[in-house]
């Protein structure tokens, strides 16, 4: 039973791109440090760094470690010369997210007061097909990377299937791409900042068919960070509305889209949002705004349905009808997503909450989301392989 | 090069050799001792006969290291008319292009090369189209 109140005291982010002058250790200092400022320089005990790729992009191992040391952590107690407490939390494409799930569980837990949750990826040092590889030592290595399947072509699968099934016209994803750029452009952080017109979309290279350029997010480079503590433990002088992780959940599907009971369905962010809802009494239609893991346009889709927001088969409707823009009944991607934004890895979840943050807080500028108070959002590893999810709310 | 790790998969990989549950008789593939459908151990051997449906197909055309040179190639999720579904290329398409639905049969094929061009070379299974006469 959790007895206080964890809250999201300090963000920091880089904006995403390719930083070819930018190393992996320096965009986590950068935003460890915006992080630990907007915190009002509260001191971390112990550090989770959500990253996915580092052992094969950049030959290293170790992010904890690595990263304390970078960013001069140290125990309370020492004389600088003990770094905290630091691992690294690998989930895929959700690493971002389970690493802040389980920042969520150290300060609930009573055992850590504050703790530091950053997301880093580095994916621009490497390119080509050894990049393919290193992306799909996400998928099953036995019965799927074995055959030569990729990211890009479990979403093609899923998207041609669905797209026949439920009578989806060849530019019926178009809405997802569109209302991630139109919202990518007030975002200041964001990879692609001008809005995309549907004609560009519908002469879009095809990248793996029935999938187009539009329809997958770009990898790039970026680095966010949390800063988490219980309420109790805010400085009396806190400058910023209180955010509240209102929940946290993770839940797991077979890694082998083959293998799927119902391959067209995301059991497992289903199940992690329902779980969701239920630990924090909130009800879906309280929800102000949807940060989901798009990735793929297809993805965006069934994650609509899965939390319920669209019926099966329907969810592709949602973007047609721009139910999911600023002002729509359901804003989703509403900094860009990963689409505009970008796409930075094992970094994604931890930009989510960051981002939905900003909304809560009402500084998201020219994105705002009016009277925003509970933001929902979601990474997920593969195909909803892995589903983390969290439940922001302003305690304002 | 990873030799014993092909190894352990051989028999699985070159024979579509899965598993069935003796408990709820559910068709089990790739072989796993734990049936997914009742939970019971199932670690009896069953031997796919190879044919199934397309549930669904794309064309990859960036591949991972190792399917440079096979590039570009089409990879579906085939239905076996056991029950399970699995991934694989298509094979032997000719001038046809790929459908949902479309009956296809296994056969074996050059999966790829491990490492370099003096690597161990990896079989497997593929689907092809099934002849109509």
């Amino acid at each position: 039973m959790i007895m206080s109140e964890i809250i999201i005291a300090g963000i920091g982010q880089t904006a995403v791109g390719e930083h070819w002058d930018e190393s992996l250790r320096a965009l986590a200092v950068q935003a460890i440090q915006a992080a630990i400022q907007d915190s009002g320089g509260l001191r971390p005990q112990a550090l989770y760094v959500g990253n996915m790729l580092a052992p094969n992009l950049s030959r290293q191992t170790h992010l904890g470690a690595l990263l304390a040391d970078c960013a001069g952590l140290h125990q309370d107690d020492s004389d600088q010369r003990t770094g905290i407490e630091a691992v690294t939390v690998e989930a895929g494409g959700a690493s971002g997210g389970a690493a802040l799930r389980q920042g969520y569980l150290a300060v609930a837990s009573g055992l850590v007061d504050i703790v530091l949750v950053v997301g880093v990826e580095k994916f621009t040092d490497v390119i080509g097909s050894e990049l393919e590889s290193a992306l799909a030592t996400q998928t099953e290595a036995d019965s799927e990377s074995i055959h030569g399947l990729t990211l890009t072509a479990q979403a093609a699968l899923l998207a041609r299937r669905y797209m026949l099934e439920n009578h989806v016209p060849a530019d019926g994803l178009a809405g997802f791409p569109l209302t991630a750029h139109a919202n990518g452009a007030g975002n200041k952080n964001a990879m692609y900042r001008k809005p995309v017109a549907l004609k560009a979309y519908q002469q879009a290279e095809p990248v793996c068919d029935p999938l187009n350029l539009y329809d997958m997010a770009p990898n790039a480079d970026g680095a966010a960070a949390l800063i988490l503590t219980r309420r109790e433990l805010l400085p009396k002088d806190f400058p910023h509305p209180v955010v509240r992780l209102a929940a946290s959940t993770i839940a797991s599907d077979t890694l082998a889209l083959a293998e799927r009971r119902d391959p067209l369905w995301f059991s497992a962010a289903q199940a992690s949002v329902e779980k969701a809802f239920q630990v924090s009494g909130v009800s879906r239609k309280k929800v102000d705004l949807f940060e989901y893991y798009d990735a793929f346009s297809i993805f965006s889709a069934l994650s609509l349905e899965a939390a319920g927001f669209a019926k099966r088969g329907k969810g592709w409707e949602m973007a047609r009808d721009a139910t999911i823009g600023i002002t729509g009944s359901i804003p989703c991607a509403t900094m860009g997503g990963l689409k505009a934004r970008g796409n930075p890895g094992g970094a994604t979840g931890v930009y989510q909450a960051v981002e939905a943050t900003l909304q809560l807080r009402g500084q998201a500028g020219a994105n705002q989301v009016p009277k925003a108070h509970y933001a929902l959002i979601q990474s997920l590893g593969g195909p909803a392989s892995i589903a983390v999810t969290h439940l922001l709310e302003n305690l304002a | 090069m990873e030799i014993p790790r092909h190894w352990r998969l051989n028999q699985q990989r070159l024979g579509l050799i899965g598993e069935v549950c003796h408990h709820c008789q559910a068709k089990i593939f790739p072989p796993r001792d734990i049936c997914p459908a009742c939970g019971e151990e199932a670690n009896k051997s069953f031997a796919f006969s190879g044919r199934g449906e397309v549930f669904s197909f794309t064309t990859i055309y960036e591949p991972p290291s190792g399917f440079d040179e096979t590039a570009p190639y089409t990879v579906a999720l085939v239905k076996l008319e056991e029950g399970p579904m699995v991934t694989a290329q298509l094979t032997d398409l000719g001038e046809s292009l790929p459908e949902i639905g479309m009956p296809v049969e296994m056969v074996t094929r050059r999966l790829r090369t491990d490492g370099d061009e003096r690597g161990m070379l990896i079989y497997g299974y593929k689907f092809r189209p099934v002849m109509t006469h």
